[in-house]
C-alpha cells in the first residue's frame, strides 16, 4: 500500500537515452548522414525537428499533451542541389519519427493542381491534396503556381485551397514545397501567407568540388562501377571546368557526366572487343572516358579566348 | 423512430474516432470509398445523392473525415449521411459496407397504410412522414 502511495508521488524520472534507443532515431539519422553527402544546414535542422518530435512524444507519453508542430517545409536551392532527393527521404524520416501515419510522399507539379477552365481547380487541387493525406504532399517548383503576369491564371485559386488545408489539417498532411532559391523567393514576396505558414525553410547550398566527387563515387557504387586512379584524377578536374561553365546543375551535372562516360566507356570496349577482356574492365571508367568529355574542350576554348 | 439502415444499425452512432477506424479499415481493404446524403429515409430508397465523387486511391482516413466535415457543414441536421464502401476486386464495384455516420435531430418515423383491394386483399405500404414535406424542408 506504501509503495503505491511513494510510487505515485515520486516524480517521475525519465530517462531521454533509453527512449532515443527506442525510437530507432539514431539509425535513421546516421542513415542520412551516409547516404546523403554534405547539405550540413539540412541535416542540422532534421536533427533539430527530429529532437523535437521525440521531446514531444516523451511529454505526450507523461501527460503533456500540446498542439503538434507544424512541420510545413519549403526547400530552396540551386538546380541539382538534393531538393528532391531529400523530400522523398523526408517521408520516410517523418514516419519513422511517428509524425505522418502513412510512409508515402505524393510529388505534384503545377499541372496537377491547377485546372483548365473555371470551376476545375478547386476540385483538382482537393483531390491532390486528399490522396496526400497522412503523409506528405510535395509541390516541386512551387513558383509556377502563381503566375503574375496572367491576371486570369488560376494559380493563385489552388494556392489559396493549399494555404486553407495547410492551416486547417496540419496533424494531417505534411507539404514540402521546393523551387530555386531567387524564385521561390518571388513567390514568397507575392503570397505573404505562404511565408508564414511554413515553419521551416531550408536553404540548399551548392556542393563543393569535393563533395561532387564523394556524389560521383557513391553513384559509381550503386551501379557497381568505379574509377581508376586516372580517372579519378580527370573527374576532378571535369568537376573544377563543368563549375565555370554556364547551366551547372551540381548533383545533376554530375550525374549526366557520369551517364556519358558510361556510354564512352561501353563504345571503348566494344571498339577493343578483340582482345579478351577481365571484369575489372567492365566496371571501370578510365580517363580516357572522361577526357573525351566537350567540356575540357569548350574550358581549353575559354582559356585561349580569354586573353583576346 | 430510429432509422436503422446498414451496417452497425443496432450500435449506438459512431463517433469520429470510429468512423475513421473503420474507414482505414477500408482503405486497407482497397476500398473505393463514397459519402453519401439523403432526406428520404424509405428503406427502398437504395440511390442515395453522392457527396462529391467516390475517393478511389486515398492512403489516410483523413482524406474522407475532410470531406465528411464539409459534407456535415452543408447536410447535418437535414439529413441522413452514410459513408458505403466499394470493393472493385470481383471485376465490378460491389458494396462491401455502409453505415449512417449522421441523422436528424428528429426523426419522425413511418406509418403503415393498408389499402384494401379486390376479394379484401390488403396491400401494405410504408409511408414516412417526414416525406409528406417537399424535399429540402423535411428536417
Amino acid at each position: 500500500m506504501n509503495d503505491v502511495i511513494n510510487e505515485a508521488y515520486a516524480p517521475p524520472r525519465i530517462d531521454i537515452e533509453a527512449e532515443f534507443r527506442r525510437s530507432g532515431l539514431g539509425e535513421v539519422l546516421d542513415e542520412l548522414d551516409r547516404d546523403l553527402v554534405g547539405l550540413a544546414p539540412v541535416k542540422r535542422r532534421i536533427r533539430e525537428i527530429a529532437a523535437r518530435l521525440l521531446i514531444d512524444r516523451i511529454r505526450a507519453d507523461h501527460g503533456l499533451i500540446g498542439t503538434p508542430p507544424t512541420l510545413h517545409m519549403s526547400f530552396t536551392g540551386n538546380p541539382g542541389t538534393g531538393k528532391t532527393t531529400v523530400a522523398l527521404r523526408m517521408a520516410d524520416i517523418l514516419h519513422r519519427l511517428g509524425y505522418i501515419r502513412s510512409n508515402h510522399l505524393i510529388s505534384v507539379t503545377r499541372d496537377d493542381l491547377v485546372g483548365q477552365y473555371i470551376g476545375h481547380t478547386a476540385p483538382k487541387t482537393k483531390e491532390v491534396l486528399k490522396k496526400a493525406m497522412g503523409g506528405v504532399l510535395f509541390i516541386d517548383e512551387a513558383y509556377y503556381l502563381y503566375r503574375p503576369e496572367n491576371e486570369r491564371d488560376y494559380g493563385q485559386e489552388a494556392i489559396e485551397i493549399l494555404l486553407q488545408v495547410m492551416e486547417a489539417k496540419r496533424d494531417d498532411l505534411v507539404v514540402i514545397l521546393a523551387g530555386y532559391a531567387d524564385r521561390m523567393a518571388r513567390f514568397y514576396e507575392a503570397n505573404p501567407g505562404f511565408r508564414s505558414r511554413i515553419a521551416h525553410h531550408i536553404d540548399f547550398p551548392d556542393y563543393t568540388d569535393e563533395e561532387l566527387f564523394a556524389i560521383a563515387e557513391k553513384m559509381l557504387e550503386a551501379q557497381h562501377e568505379r574509377f581508376d586512379a586516372a580517372g579519378a584524377e580527370a573527374f576532378r578536374a571535369y568537376i573544377q571546368a563543368r563549375r565555370t561553365q554556364p547551366l551547372f546543375a551540381n548533383a545533376r551535372s554530375v550525374r549526366n557526366a557520369l551517364d556519358r562516360a558510361r556510354l564512352r566507356q561501353a563504345v571503348r570496349l566494344m571498339e577493343n572487343r578483340a582482345g579478351p577482356v577481365d571484369l575489372e574492365a567492365l566496371v571501370t571508367i578510365t580517363a580516357d572516358d572522361i577526357l573525351q568529355s566537350r567540356v575540357f574542350r569548350d574550358a581549353a576554348a575559354q582559356a585561349a579566348g580569354a586573353p583576346a | 423512430m430510429r432509422l436503422t439502415q446498414g451496417t452497425f444499425s443496432f450500435l449506438p452512432d459512431l463517433t469520429d474516432d470510429q468512423i475513421a477506424a473503420q474507414v482505414r479499415y477500408c482503405i486497407d481493404k482497397g476500398w473505393a470509398i463514397n459519402i453519401e446524403f439523403t432526406d428520404d429515409p424509405h428503406p427502398r430508397n437504395t440511390y442515395w445523392e453522392m457527396w462529391g465523387l467516390p475517393m478511389f486511391d486515398l492512403k489516410d482516413a483523413a482524406a474522407v473525415m475532410f470531406e465528411l466535415e464539409a459534407c456535415r457543414k452543408v447536410h447535418r441536421g437535414r439529413s441522413y449521411i452514410r459513408i458505403s464502401a466499394f470493393d472493385s476486386s470481383p471485376g465490378w464495384e460491389s458494396l462491401r459496407l455502409s453505415f449512417i455516420t449522421d441523422r436528424p435531430e428528429d426523426e419522425p418515423g413511418f406509418r403503415l397504410e393498408r389499402a384494401e383491394g379486390e376479394g379484401r386483399k390488403i396491400g401494405y405500404k410504408l409511408h414516412a412522414y417526414a416525406t409528406d414535406r417537399p424535399s429540402g424542408e423535411r428536417y
